[in-house]
């Protein structure tokens, strides 16, 4: 049962992307249980959604500790504060744009280095990406989340028509295009 | 079969079921069902944002008098301001079917509190179900309206974050019409006075004994058997993670009904079972219920009362052993990322200003503007719930004397004001205070998401109707020093500020200027630090998430997170921050 954490910044358009992968799982005959993070919690603060799907029945909504398969990372600071979800030998995609947390902005902290090198020492599969430079050139900034599950098509086994009818379906129609473009650029490029 | 929200869940099945009245006031995470509701056709179902819980509930309880199945949402805490109207509401009882959905916020993702509300189903001595996921949210408004009916009660429907915001797969059926009960003018039962209030009562406590009755019997109360080794009882989103951690493991009496309970039912299950277990969040509802039977069952000597559980920590306690086997590595130390204001939010504007005002109290209050605590603005005294501002500016004032109306203002939100705070003030006004209160007017219910408001002039289908006037309002109150004044116009607004606190009278300011979300607020103005930097660092103090420190000293603008709202240009000495 693969479960898939979703893990960034408020207002990244993390849930877009749960909606889309929750789609896309009923899409290939799949049990899906999706879990979102609304309100308060949506402010810019860090935001974890998941996604689980089953041939058989899923159970809980929620991933524990070390229950994540895939780690799918819209930032990656959060990558790392969320990377205890993951289990070990789990895979990591990770979006290497920085964003800076409140008590960084307002220097009380600094926003730590050498957080890919960290990473890339541990017992994990890693894939990086520069999913802002990608969005950018397909058209929309925005288009972030979908760079993601660009790169995240290619740990699933589902078809790839099934990808482009969950995107088209939940994300709104003026991002299509760019949203289309987004998808194929990410699969170009990891 | 669609991937629903619980909460959509909910609006599905009271739709299909023929609700023709819903009313709310919105709260996380109860909200989306309310909207979902508003996304059925007007002529089907009458769907309204209510100015608080309490009119909600007494809307919902007027037209299940009046014969239709009415639907009542909110968050927990809402049901304390909606208790007066339910705990007579039970002795009432009712005509069409009243189902009040009442979603409960384990972890305190977004509340001040992490009450129970299954204490309410117990006090109100009313019904409880509990679903555990969508498909279960739809089938349990669907029997709650039915079962209603037929016990002539209202009924509570318990929901959680994890269950309102956890997607999974429904089917969808049809909406059967109900036809609207007559009317039958009926003071023995709908007019609660002493006299007809001692009769209803001995009628509450024979539907308990019903209820119980039905429990023991009712479907949705079920055993799943595996072996005799470990019993699980459990209800709602507890069950989902009893069910993951131990599986075939253990058998389950999963209690979709939770007030009142079954005792013959749990009696044989913890009888058959060598070591029964209560998996229940938050209070022991269940586990006292079984302990007063007698039963020796395992419950918070083992689960703790606060926040949510794993299915890790459940296995761990019943098996020894949490199996976990998770990714680790040397990490540098991570700093925190707390929600934030956004980029653009006029509440920034309000609280820069109150920090340059030496000593002040700010008594707070709950919406997106209680971020207004946190660092660098920590601007913020109090929150403690929806309008409590108000009368704590003054309960300060009366313990420290007049002069602390000079150091005090109250900050709420529109939305919160029209919700709680009317109240407060007519308090102030007339207890003679001298308080300052600032209503953070952004045109929107924000902390929730946007929804309208009286004082946006919209319903929640989005139809123009009498715009509530909030200068008015306070002026008819007794409000003599209303100003009407822009945050992002600074200097102005710190001004007006300080001539309110210095008045012997009570004053009220309205800050008004549009949520930085709203669609009227985008523009497409982006500003970027040039090179007439004197590095005053005045721009990283008011708490923007688009501007961090360069190496250098330098603000630096991300132009992806600027909202071009022009108040870190208006407040830069050096006019170095200019449009892009």
């Amino acid at each position: 049962m693969p479960s898939i954490l979703i893990t960034g910044v408020g207002g990244q358009g993390t849930l877009l992307a749960s909606r889309v992968i929750g789609n896309a799982a009923i899409r290939e005959g799949y049990d899906v249980k999706v879990s979102e993070v609304h309100g308060m919690s949506q402010r810019g603060g860090s935001v974890e959604t998941f996604v689980r799907f089953s041939k058989g029945k899923v159970q809980s909504p929620i991933i524990d500790e070390g229950g994540a398969d895939i780690l799918l990372a819209f930032e990656i600071l959060e990558a790392c504060r969320s990377l205890g979800v993951l289990r070990r030998g789990g895979e990591l995609i990770a979006n290497t744009q920085e964003i800076s947390p409140m008590p960084v902005i307002s220097g009380q902290a600094k926003y730590p280095e050498g957080l890919v090198e960290s990473l890339e020492a541990m017992d994990i599969k890693l894939r990086t990406v520069d999913a802002l430079s990608l969005a950018i050139e397909a058209g929309s900034p925005k288009a972030v989340n979908v760079v993601l599950i660009g790169l995240l098509s290619k740990s699933l086994d589902f078809d790839l028509e099934t990808w482009r009818l969950a995107i088209s379906e939940s994300a709104p129609a003026r991002f299509l295009e760019a949203n289309l473009k987004a998808f194929e650029l990410a699969r170009a490029a990891g | 079969m669609k991937l629903l929200l619980g909460n959509e869940a909910v609006a599905l099945g009271a739709y299909e079921a023929g609700a023709k009245v819903a009313s709310a006031y919105p709260g996380t995470p109860s909200t989306e069902i309310t909207e979902s509701l508003a996304r059925f056709d007007k002529d089907k179902i009458y769907v309204e944002w209510a100015p608080n819980e309490k009119v909600a509930l007494e809307v919902c309880i007027g037209a299940s008098m009046a014969g239709a199945r009415a639907i009542c949402s909110m968050k927990h805490v809402g049901l304390n301001v909606a208790a007066d109207p339910l705990f007579t509401a039970s002795y009432i009882g009712v005509s069409g079917g009243l189902v009040i959905c009442v979603a409960d916020d384990q972890g305190m993702h977004s509340s001040q509190n992490e009450q129970d509300s299954r204490h309410y189903a117990k006090a109100s001595k009313t019904l409880m179900l509990e679903p555990s996921d969508s498909a279960e949210c739809r089938d349990f408004v669907k029997l709650a309206f039915e079962l209603g009916e037929k016990f002539d009660t209202p009924v509570l429907l318990r929901l959680s974050t994890r269950v309102s915001h956890s997607r999974s797969l429904v089917e969808e059926g049809v909406r059967e019409e109900k036809e609207i009960k007559t009317y039958v003018k009926n003071p023995g039962k709908h007019v609660m006075m002493p006299g007809m209030a001692r009769l209803r009562h001995v009628l509450v406590e024979e539907r308990t004994k019903s209820l119980i009755g039905y429990a023991e019997e009712a479907e949705i109360n079920r055993v799943e058997r595996n072996g005799s080794s470990i019993g699980i009882i459990s209800s709602g989103i507890a069950y989902c993670y009893a069910k993951e951690a131990l599986g075939d493991q253990a058998s389950y009496l999963k209690l979709g009904m939770v007030w009142p309970l079954p005792e013959k039912l749990i009696r044989d299950f913890a009888a058959s079972v060598e070591k029964c277990y209560v998996i229940e969040e938050l209070d022991p509802v269940i586990e006292t219920h079984a302990k007063s039977l007698g039963l020796d069952v395992i419950g918070k000597e083992l689960f703790s009362p606060l926040g949510e559980y794993t299915s890790n920590a459940i296995k761990k306690a019943i098996l020894g052993d949490s199996g976990v086997d998770k990714a680790s590595g040397e990490l540098p130390a991570l700093p925190a990322r707390p929600p934030v204001m956004c980029a653009g939010c006029p509440h920034r504007a309000v609280f820069y200003a109150l920090k340059s005002i030496p000593g002040l109290v700010v008594c707070g209050d709950i919406g997106c503007y209680t971020l207004g605590t946190l660092p660098p603005l920590a601007m913020m005294d109090s929150c403690v719930c929806m309008g409590a501002s108000i009368g704590m500016a003054l309960g300060m004032e009366k313990a420290l004397g007049k002069e602390q109306a000079k150091k005090t203002v109250a900050v709420l939100g529109d939305s919160t004001f029209l919700h709680s705070g009317i109240t407060g003030l007519i308090d102030i006004v007339y207890n003679k205070g001298a308080a300052t209160v600032i209503i953070l007017d952004n045109s929107i219910t924000g902390m929730t998401g946007h929804q309208d408001n009286p004082a946006t002039g919209f319903t929640i289908r989005k139809e123009p109707t009498r715009q509530l006037d909030l200068e008015k309002l306070c002026h008819a109150i007794g409000i003599d020093n209303v100003a009407i004044a822009d945050p992002f116009d600074s200097k102005n607004f710190l001004k007006v500020v300080k001539e309110s606190l210095g008045s012997s009278d009570p004053s009220v300011i309205i800050a008004q200027r549009p949520c930085a979300l709203l669609k009227t607020a985008i523009t497409s103005d982006r500003y970027y630090a040039s090179e007439e930097c004197i590095k005053c660092g005045i721009c990283l103090r008011i708490a923007c998430p688009a501007i961090t420190k360069s190496d250098s000293g330098k603000p630096v603008i991300d132009k992806n997170q600027c909202s071009g709202c022009g108040f870190c240009a208006n407040l830069c000495p050096a006019k170095a921050i200019k449009l892009v």
